[in-house]
């Protein structure tokens, strides 16, 4: 690891301070992907600023139609939180399927999605969801916020503070996990709020993406066997040891389809 | 660049000291309190060896910093045991042969409190499911289950 400064500040404007402060500083959230990248030399900064000290990051509220999520929430926070399970059973099962009860009990939501790993997966629950991003100094779209491979449309010194999710009227969540690390070969949100479908997939490409075609056959019909024949193109689907660019494709359908069935049990 | 001082509490024991920054938890137990207990088996956080409970929760402590401590507490496999006799957990990984290296046994047996600690009868699949985090390249996970469904048995009294 190269060295850097260490700093745990005890409030977003005390963070915020010292990451527009520092040479070429990084916010530490949870740590499951920064701590073992900085550890290869994979990444290196000359600063630290530990959110963990934060409290006020911490925390899962439902305020009418919305569920808003403090951005240092733990997965196993998450997974276990009866508001979540009541407003959206499939971010808690998200939550619940994300790397090992380790990785659990620290990963948190804002990290994982600042960190925007092609095969995490809270991309795809807040672009399935339609999700909001709170930072400290304005609101960004899920639409918007995840721009390409480990980038965000977040500028160099902005924090995450908290994620706002309207309550769908259904929504599923299915994923086909990499047998030892649990990171997805291909997994899929899917939603309906209104008369409003979405379709995210994450593991599949650089970023997560939107799937149009299944959009628009489930907002006709809102069942899995909508989705049968709408097959995504092979081109341009992550190829590698785990699942070619076909097998990924074929995985993707079978996981949208999954997930559909799984909106439908509440 | 500058050590960072902590105190936290290891096994029910209060330590302090100046770290660099970079200190991992697993290095700090093992280099500086010397309880080597707690084992470092994959570099890549996904082998559970080195799982140790920060404020009552299991963690891999080759992933988070020393410094960030401070004011927390930490459960070693060397602070479950009363003295001179096995906890529950470590007596039923004996009996029912939980091991045979041995590398992954400390990482296995406190996951394993923490699973009887979160499900009262936990059974086999779910034993399974909560062992994700955690690679044993002997036993199969045959042995290992068992002794953990029997410690949970045992814990319960």
């Amino acid at each position: 690891m190269y060295p850097f400064a260490y700093h745990r500040p005890s409030s977003v404007a005390d963070a915020a301070a010292l990451l527009a402060r520092s040479e070429d500083g990084r916010p530490l959230a949870g740590g499951m992907s920064l701590i073992p990248t900085l550890r290869f030399r994979l990444a290196r900064a000359s600063d630290l600023i530990d959110l963990n000290g934060i409290d006020s990051l911490a925390s899962i509220e439902r305020r009418g139609g919305t569920l808003r999520i403090g951005a240092m929430t733990r997965h196993a926070a998450v997974a276990a939180s009866p508001a979540v399970a009541e407003a959206i059973p499939a971010l808690a099962a998200l939550a619940e399927s994300i790397g090992d009860v380790q990785v659990r009990n620290r990963g948190t939501i804002g990290g994982s999605i600042c960190f925007a790993d092609p095969a995490a997966d809270y991309p795809a629950g807040l672009l399935g969801l339609g999700a909001t991003v709170n930072t400290d100094r304005r609101a960004i779209a899920a639409d918007d916020f995840f721009t390409g491979l480990y980038e965000t449309a977040l500028a160099e010194d902005e924090l995450v503070v908290s994620v706002d999710f309207p309550i769908p009227r259904k929504a599923g969540w299915a994923k086909f996990g990499n047998q030892a690390s649990r990171f997805a070969v291909a997994a899929v949100m899917v939603s309906r709020t209104g008369d409003a479908v979405r379709v995210a997939v994450t593991g599949a490409k650089a970023c997560v993406f939107r799937v149009p075609e299944m959009e628009a056959a489930l907002a006709a019909d809102f069942a899995a066997e909508a989705l049968e024949g709408v097959a995504l193109p092979a081109c341009g689907l992550n190829e590698d040891l785990h699942a070619d660019a076909a097998y990924r494709a074929h995985l993707v359908g079978a996981m949208a389809r999954r997930a559909v069935r799984a909106a439908g049990v509440r | 660049m500058d050590g960072i001082s902590v105190t936290l509490t290891v096994n029910g024991r209060e330590e302090s000291a100046t770290v660099d920054p970079r200190t991992l938890l697993v290095h700090f137990l093992r280099e500086e309190l010397h309880l080597t207990g707690t084992h470092m088996g994959c570099d890549t956080s996904q082998c559970g060896a080195c799982t140790v409970h920060l404020d009552g929760r299991p963690i891999k402590s080759c992933a988070i910093f020393t410094a960030q401590l401070d004011g927390a507490s930490v459960t070693t496999i060397e602070g479950v045991a009363e003295t001179g006799r096995l906890h529950p957990m470590q007596a039923a990984f004996k009996e029912h042969h939980g091991l045979q290296c041995g590398f992954c046994t400390p990482g296995m047996v406190m996951m394993g409190i923490d699973i009887a600690n979160r499900h009262e009868a936990p059974s086999e699949a779910t034993i399974r499911h909560e062992l994700e985090g955690n690679l044993c390249r002997c036993t199969g996970y045959h042995n290992i289950v068992e002794s953990i469904a029997a410690g949970a048995r045992a814990m319960r009294g």
